[in-house]
């Protein structure tokens, strides 16, 4: 792998995100449907197979065009808290890559420095509070010390992935702070948490999207 | 499922516009957005009433757009509030040049998607107020209000804020008769049988023939108990009781009392349930002074009710009482 990403590879990350999304649409609904009303996976399968079809004509273009079209439609078409903390994401992530053809690993660094605290500001969750941020804070904690440390991309997008699965994984054993969830109280002890899942799906198509 | 609809993530584009057709008069589509305005909106020197959130609860919200009440709804998929930019387009729409009070349930993608247009707006140079309706007592004990969910009890809000607009109150002073009916509003509810969400296929809950979902939200959220069958009036006396010392309600107040069906449940129940309501009242010394018994805030073909009990005011009395012309609510 090269020690940066391409705008090209970009949208194979973006594609990947759409695929995962697809894939995972029914696990997603049912991990949902413990705790919630269970249409997290149509609502997202839905949300992503339009992304695709807006990504498509900016294919070429610089990687913050493609991950400010991905954020925009996000953010204004499916509603939701999702639509408003992935549409956040998406376009913080783009605002730091603006232009650009290549992203190194300090570039990405920023990207996802920039989407947590947006995605912080927005949804107001602390870590623990089993949420998606349980998946991101610790996959960007990783990735700062791998950029940090002059780590290969390579290197930084394998802990990044796996700092995501462990963040998503310690969803399980907490009680929801936030959300409908969060009237359940003990009763969501045992359950992943949806948003962390999904966001865990997200953030590894960024390392499986580059090898492609 | 068994369901009159075409694809599921169509229904709520065909149900707008049927009903944008029906009232044609009283409300109009905005361009671009999935958001509706009173015909005549912007009033100029008025302050702008906006509500939203996802669909599914008829005749909430867009039933109440229109004079004397809301002058833009932002409308979202069913059960999941509107993006930002509806929300957003729903502010202008109302804005005309007094500030706009955005009044909002507390579910977490209402809160978060109407922070951000809220902060568009401010961009834009509009003075924007947000209250966060909060009256359903079973979605969080007593001492921690501010996280109970906004249910029924927000047609009295609206109602107000509406009212008060229209008599020509500022901002802060609509924000304010707003925050006091709703720090004065108390609400809970009981399902008989869940509903179903087109698009995921399947009941939101399951109950046996003889139980009851108690204290159960709009979107059939569990609720604190899953108890046996009751009869009505043991079942409103439950919930009275809940309610009444939730605030409380004491000998000598005045108040509105909502009954609100959830979606399949007749008027027969409701109005047997609202003489159960009147009995214990009575007993109480708590005098009724406004009633509305029907369907305003829905939760699909939910069987159910839930009942609102509002301390009154003389003002906000009389805010109740003002005309209100909206297509599903006119005094």
């Amino acid at each position: 792998m090269s020690e940066s990403i391409s705008n090209k590879q970009m949208y194979h990350i973006v594609e990947t995100i759409c695929d995962t999304i697809e894939e995972q649409q029914q696990y997603l609904s049912d991990l949902d449907g413990e705790l919630g009303d269970g249409d997290h996976g149509v609502n997202m399968a839905k949300c992503f197979r339009e992304v695709r079809k807006k990504v498509e004509p900016v294919a070429d273009k610089d990687c913050g065009t493609i991950l400010k079209t991905v954020g925009m439609y996000v953010m204004n078409s499916v509603g939701g808290a999702m639509g408003a903390l992935y549409g956040t994401m998406f376009l913080k992530l783009a605002a730091e890559c603006t232009g650009k053809t290549e992203v190194t690993l300090d570039d990405l660094a920023r990207m996802f420095t920039a989407a947590e605290n947006g995605i912080r500001t927005i949804g107001k969750a602390q870590v623990g509070d089993k949420t998606l941020l349980d998946t991101v804070a610790p996959a960007v904690a990783s990735l700062q010390k791998s950029a940090a440390e002059h780590k290969s991309l390579t290197e930084a997008l394998a802990a990044f992935e796996m700092a995501a699965k462990n963040g998503m994984e310690s969803t399980r054993d907490l009680i929801a702070k936030m959300g409908r969830a969060s009237r359940l109280g003990e009763r969501t002890i045992g359950h992943l948490d949806a948003g962390a899942t999904s966001c865990y799906f997200i953030l590894r198509s960024f390392a499986h999207g580059v090898e492609k | 499922m068994k369901k009159f609809i075409n694809d599921p993530f169509n229904l709520v584009d065909e149900m707008l516009d049927g009903f944008l057709a029906v009232h044609k008069k009283k409300i109009r589509k905005l361009e671009d957005v999935r958001s509706i305005a009173r015909t005549d909106a912007p009033v100029a020197g008025k302050v702008g009433i906006v509500s939203g959130g996802g669909s599914g609860h008829k005749p909430a919200f867009i039933g109440f757009c229109g004079e004397g009440m809301l002058d833009a709804v932002a409308v979202g998929e069913i059960f999941t509030s509107p993006p930002p930019l509806a929300c957003y387009e729903a502010v202008k729409a109302a804005n005309g040049g007094k500030g706009v009070l955005i009044l909002l349930g507390n579910y977490a993608g209402d809160v978060m998607n109407f922070q951000m247009s809220a902060d568009l707006s401010a961009a834009d140079g509009i003075e924007v107020e947000q209250v966060i309706l909060t009256d359903d007592v079973a979605s969080a004990p007593k001492g921690q209000e501010n996280r109970r969910r906004g249910v029924s009890g927000a047609f009295l809000c609206w109602k107000v804020a509406g009212a008060k607009a229209a008599a020509g109150g500022s901002l802060a002073e609509c924000k304010e008769v707003v925050e006091r009916v709703n720090a004065n509003t108390r609400t809970i509810g009981v399902a008989l049988s869940p509903c179903t969400v087109p698009a995921k296929g399947s009941p939101t809950f399951v109950l046996a023939d003889d139980e009851m979902e108690y204290g159960v939200g709009h979107h059939g959220e569990p609720g604190t108990e899953r108890i046996k069958m009751m009869s009505l009036d043991d079942t409103v006396q439950k919930m009275m009781n809940e309610i009444l010392v939730d605030l409380p309600f004491t000998k000598g107040d005045n108040v509105a009392v909502v009954i609100n069906g959830l979606g399949s449940t007749p008027q027969i129940e409701l109005y047997a349930a609202f003489r159960k309501v009147k009995s214990i009242l009575d007993t109480e010394k708590i005098n009724i002074e406004n009633a509305y018994v029907g369907e305003f805030f829905t939760g699909l073909e939910m069987a159910g009710f839930s009942i609102t009990l509002s301390k009154l005011d003389p003002e906000i009395k009389s805010l109740l009482d003002a005309p209100a012309s909206t297509p599903c609510y006119t005094c």
